[in-house]
């Protein structure tokens, strides 16, 4: 008469009566099937008319992308730029901090001082004589923007990056001073991040905040 | 040679002229209906659609077609060459091989000599040649999966072929009481039993069978709901795997020819063909008569190209034991007691109208399987909670 198995049953039994054991268990049930649901049609007509009701609302939501371009907000992060400073001289002071937080070790800079006899740089001590990214193997995390002490390097709201060849794709230092001046003139990424505050490279900055929507991205579709 | 030529002349061109139109249409409506399903497909789905090539993308079609014609002759090293070439080509031939025998116009059971809707007019076994044809298109997929030498294709093969089995049993079944009540297999010969009123429409007395012969055909043409033989998540693309290029065409355009043919047939045998209440019949009918005729048929046609398109969109793929099961256990018994039921109206002399009483068949059924199952689910529950330890079981 003592089979194990129904010892082990009552003392299971003991311990789901406990009322701790009781709340923890949850017995689902299957729903009913009903004769609409096994006849099927019900459900084929209202698939049907769930299909014909998105067909004729001609709420279609794609973007017709060449011509309407998406808004980019303005702290997005796109292909990179070297900033200038006031004198037109490259921010950057080759502190290789950039390249150092960079996860994908896109960044390569050779450092150099400063020409001192030149007037235009003597209250500078180190340029970095070549500055060189890989748009290709970089994963635009941003770190980068964020590590510069000097707010040199910033990622832009350029998204439509193409090239024909590798090669072209690694920005060297005049092609990334160049990105600087080209988004500058045309007004559309105001040098972003803020001296001092630390913060995810995403958050908006108030200058960002405050600028106008990039020219010519605005027109939503 | 020469003079006997002559002398068959008039019989010889109307058909000539009718294959002409078939050749010239089928590749055509086959690529544009690749475009609206397209079309219909983003539309439903909230997209725009193909509208890059020409006005609203119209020439979508005509650019594909250029594409897939001067794509790369791809064969795989381990293909059985000349069954691999074969396959595509059987699968299209039977597609519009089954052509042959379909009124796609007005056409008189008293057909005289002239240009006339169809290649072969008053074949007396027309429907039947018409199955019979359409199901040799099995070949061209279980040839092709075979071909391919690789175990998706094969797979996708052997479904397609318990599929077709299958499915032409109750497709065979729900036609038959149609053939019984007109007398006849000959196609004009039933549209034309359809001519009077909208209640003599087929489908208003055989509502059963029209849902048994739709399902089936649905199934024949191997589309979602029952696109088992492809399904691209199980089986990478089934029996055309291996197939690119104009080889792969040649299976699409098999594909569209059916679906063009299956709803060729639903609107023939079941809604009235080219009739219309008030429109008078073709047989010595005038030219724009006759023209009336093909815009109601094919406006017809349309309408269940378009249900078969959306039915792709709104329902989820079978699974294969259900695609067995619906075909064995729900089709099948359906036809056989519609076509007894036939049977029985027309031995005892009754209105086949009273047949409209069949709709109740599908109900039973139901009625039943919904049982069956809440029966097996409570039996089931009921297990559970015998084994549960404490008896009885608290819902909370
Ligand atoms: S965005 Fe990230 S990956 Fe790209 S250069 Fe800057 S730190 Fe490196
Ligand atoms: S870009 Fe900024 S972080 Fe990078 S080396 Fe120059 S100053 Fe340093």
């Amino acid at each position: 008469m003592s089979d194990p198995q129904k010892n082990d049953l009552q003392k299971n039994e003991a311990q789901m009566n406990k009322p701790s054991a009781k709340k923890s268990v949850k017995w689902g049930e299957a729903p009913k099937m009903s004769i609409l649901d096994a006849l099927y049609l019900p459900a084929i007509a209202s698939g049907l008319a769930t299909a014909v009701r998105h067909a004729v609302s001609g709420k279609a939501t794609t973007r017709q992308y060449p011509e309407v371009e998406p808004e980019i907000p303005p702290n997005y992060r796109g292909v990179h730029r070297l900033n200038r400073d006031e004198a037109g001289r490259v921010k950057c002071v080759a502190c290789y901090m950039c390249q150092t937080a960079c996860p994908a070790n896109c960044i390569e800079i050779i450092a150099a001082p400063a020409p001192k006899d030149d007037p235009h740089w003597k209250d500078r001590d180190k340029f970095p004589a070549t500055f060189t990214i890989d748009e290709l193997r970089c994963i635009y995390c941003g770190m980068c923007e964020e590590a510069c002490p000097v707010d040199a390097i910033e990622l832009t709201s350029i998204y439509d990056l193409t090239g024909m060849t590798r090669e072209e794709m690694i920005f060297d230092k005049e092609k990334l001073l160049s990105v600087f001046d080209e988004t500058v003139k045309s007004g559309h990424d105001p040098v972003r991040t803020n001296r001092g505050n630390l913060g995810p490279a995403a958050e908006l900055s108030p200058t960002a905040k405050d600028a106008p929507p990039p020219p010519g991205r605005g027109k939503s579709g | 040679m020469i003079n006997s030529l002559f002398e068959f002349w008039p019989v010889l061109w109307p058909a000539l002229a009718a294959i002409g139109v078939i050749l010239a249409v089928v590749p055509f409506l086959g690529l544009y209906m690749t475009f609206v399903e397209r079309k219909i497909a983003a539309y439903v789905q909230d997209r725009v659609g193909p509208n890059r090539v020409g006005p609203f993308g119209l020439f979508q079609a005509i650019a594909d077609g250029i594409k897939i014609f001067l794509k790369e002759q791809l064969i795989p090293d381990h293909v059985f060459t000349a069954l691999y070439f074969l396959a595509p080509a059987f699968s299209l031939i039977t597609a519009m091989f089954a052509l042959v025998v379909m009124p796609f116009g007005p056409v008189a059971t008293d057909y005289k000599d002239g240009f006339r809707f169809v290649v072969a007019p008053g074949i007396d076994i027309g429907i039947l040649m018409m199955l019979a044809i359409s199901s040799l298109s099995a070949y061209g997929i279980i040839i092709g999966g075979w071909a391919s030498n690789n175990k998706y294709s094969i797979y996708g093969a052997i479904r397609s072929c318990a599929q077709f089995i299958s499915y032409e049993i109750p497709l065979g079944l729900s036609i038959l009481g149609v053939i019984a009540i007109t007398g006849s297999l000959n196609i004009e010969k039933i549209v034309e039993a359809q001519s009077g009123s909208l209640l003599d429409w087929n489908v208003f007395w055989q509502p059963v069978a029209m849902l048994v012969f739709f399902t089936a055909a649905l199934a024949e043409t191997n589309r979602l709901p029952f696109d088992l033989p492809e399904c691209e998540q199980e089986l990478v693309g089934g029996f055309h795997t291996e197939y690119s290029g104009i080889k792969f065409v040649l299976y699409f355009l098999a594909e569209y020819t059916h679906i063009v043919t299956v709803s060729f047939l639903t609107a023939l045998l079941f809604l009235g063909g080219w009739h219309f209440p008030g429109l008078p019949g073709p047989s010595g009918a005038s030219t724009p008569i006759l023209l009336l005729g093909l815009g109601v048929l094919l406006a017809k046609v349309a309408l269940v190209v378009l249900v078969i398109i959306l039915l792709r969109w709104s329902l989820p793929r079978f699974r294969f034991d259900q695609l067995m099961g619906l075909a064995w256990k729900g089709l099948i018994p359906l036809g056989l007691i519609n076509l007894v039921g036939v049977a029985i109206v027309l031995s005892l002399g009754l209105p086949k109208h009273l047949l409209v009483a069949t709709v109740i068949l599908p109900v039973l059924a139901a009625y039943y399987s919904a049982a069956k199952f809440n029966a097996s689910m409570a039996t089931t529950e009921a297990r559970r909670q015998g084994l549960s330890p404490q008896g009885a079981v608290s819902y909370e």
